[in-house]
């Protein structure tokens, strides 16, 4: 019980190492706005810190480039578990328009095992903050797959698939 | 002497108050004309996939099942909400919502997909071409085809069931699995 209300009143606080693997910067500005007063995230107790030995998250930004991908192997090996990798970005993400050029590995889930994807180019401050509160567990999470169909189908392809399936059922009604 | 000025200072801070947002606990909704998330609406669609061709990140896929259905995949990890597929979609069937709260931890949930019915040309047989159709199917298939039996023969028809081969055949639509190193 008190443990339990210990870890709610004293919850981790993250310390974040920001990792640029070859981004255009435009996240690394948004990185750096939310620890701005205006977006303060320093109130859910995040750090931005200077090494990977000292971080719990890495915030991973831009599309890992092939120079970059050994070091941010390194980087990724240096941080104490448990750790968490965030894709800040679509670069870091899902490879953003580089996800198969010749260079890049084509984005961050290539080169390590990335936990939250934050996709936007660049993602708004509060899309960054709504990650990570996501990650703390203050917010629900908003997005779910989509998934459509035309209703008004000519030819209903589901009916003839099963009288496809079902053409041998009369044989089976005829010889009994 | 030092009091007034320390007091002074901390009027000096109160005045403009605390300009921090709160952000997680209270909603601050994106500005007017933000280009969030694509959003297709499948009953305007007509699957030209145009938005597909368009894509710079590539992120619009779209495959065909059997002559009848094809589908359209969006897969939002690496789309950089550029609004192009919505500038150049003929029916404006694709709306760029301001939603921006897309973080997850699971790729597959900002995937959208449509099952999008295609009508068969009553000219040609065929409106659009298999993608792996190369450049001496596609002169073999041209033309009136309903004239001549022996055309007939080469004319794609429907399959009568969904083929798991036909989604193999679409290899050059799945995600590459090189690494860089």
């Amino acid at each position: 019980m008190l443990a339990k209300i210990a870890r709610k009143c004293f919850p981790r606080s993250l310390w974040v190492y920001h990792c640029n693997s070859g981004a255009c910067n435009g996240c690394d500005i948004e990185i750096l706005n939310i620890l701005t007063p205006y977006y303060d995230v320093e109130r859910f107790g995040i750090k931005l810190v200077g090494s990977p030995r000292h971080a719990d998250v890495m915030l991973l930004s831009g599309a890992v480039t092939r120079p970059t991908l050994p070091l941010v192997r390194k980087a990724y090996a240096a941080m104490p578990g448990p750790k968490l990798v965030f894709g800040v970005g679509s670069c870091a993400a899902g490879g953003g328009c580089w996800f198969d050029t010749y260079n890049v590995s084509g984005g961050g889930a290539k080169a390590v095992p990335v936990d939250y994807i934050i996709p936007g180019c660049p993602p708004r401050p509060e899309a960054i903050i709504f990650g990570v509160a996501l990650a703390l567990g203050l917010v629900d999470k908003k997005a779910a797959p989509v998934e459509m169909k035309q209703v008004e189908f000519p030819i209903d392809m589901y009916e003839r698939n099963k009288a496809w399936e079902e053409r041998n059922v009369i044989y089976k009604v005829l010889n009994t | 002497m030092w009091l007034a000025s320390k007091i002074k200072q901390v009027l000096m801070v109160a005045k403009p108050g605390v300009v921090t947002l709160k952000y997680p606990f209270a909603p601050h909704p994106a500005p007017e004309n933000y280009r969030g998330a694509p959003h297709w609406d499948h009953t305007k669609c007509v699957g030209c996939a145009g938005c597909a061709n368009h894509c710079p990140a590539r992120t619009i896929l779209v495959r065909d099942l059997c002559q009848e259905i094809r589908v359209l995949l969006y897969d939002g990890a690496r789309c950089t909400y550029c609004g192009r597929c919505a500038e150049v979609c003929p029916e404006k069937a694709i709306t760029m919502t301001p939603r921006f709260e897309q973080a997850t931890s699971d790729r597959n949930d900002i995937t959208e997909s449509l099952e999008l019915f295609m009508l068969t040309c009553g000219r040609c047989g065929r409106c659009y071409d298999m993608e792996k159709t190369n450049a001496i199917d596609k002169l073999g298939l041209t033309g009136y085809r309903y004239d001549s039996l022996e055309a007939r023969t080469v004319l794609r028809r429907a399959t009568d069931t969904f083929q798991p081969k036909e989604l193999d055949r679409t290899e050059r639509y799945e995600r590459p699995e090189t690494t860089g190193d």
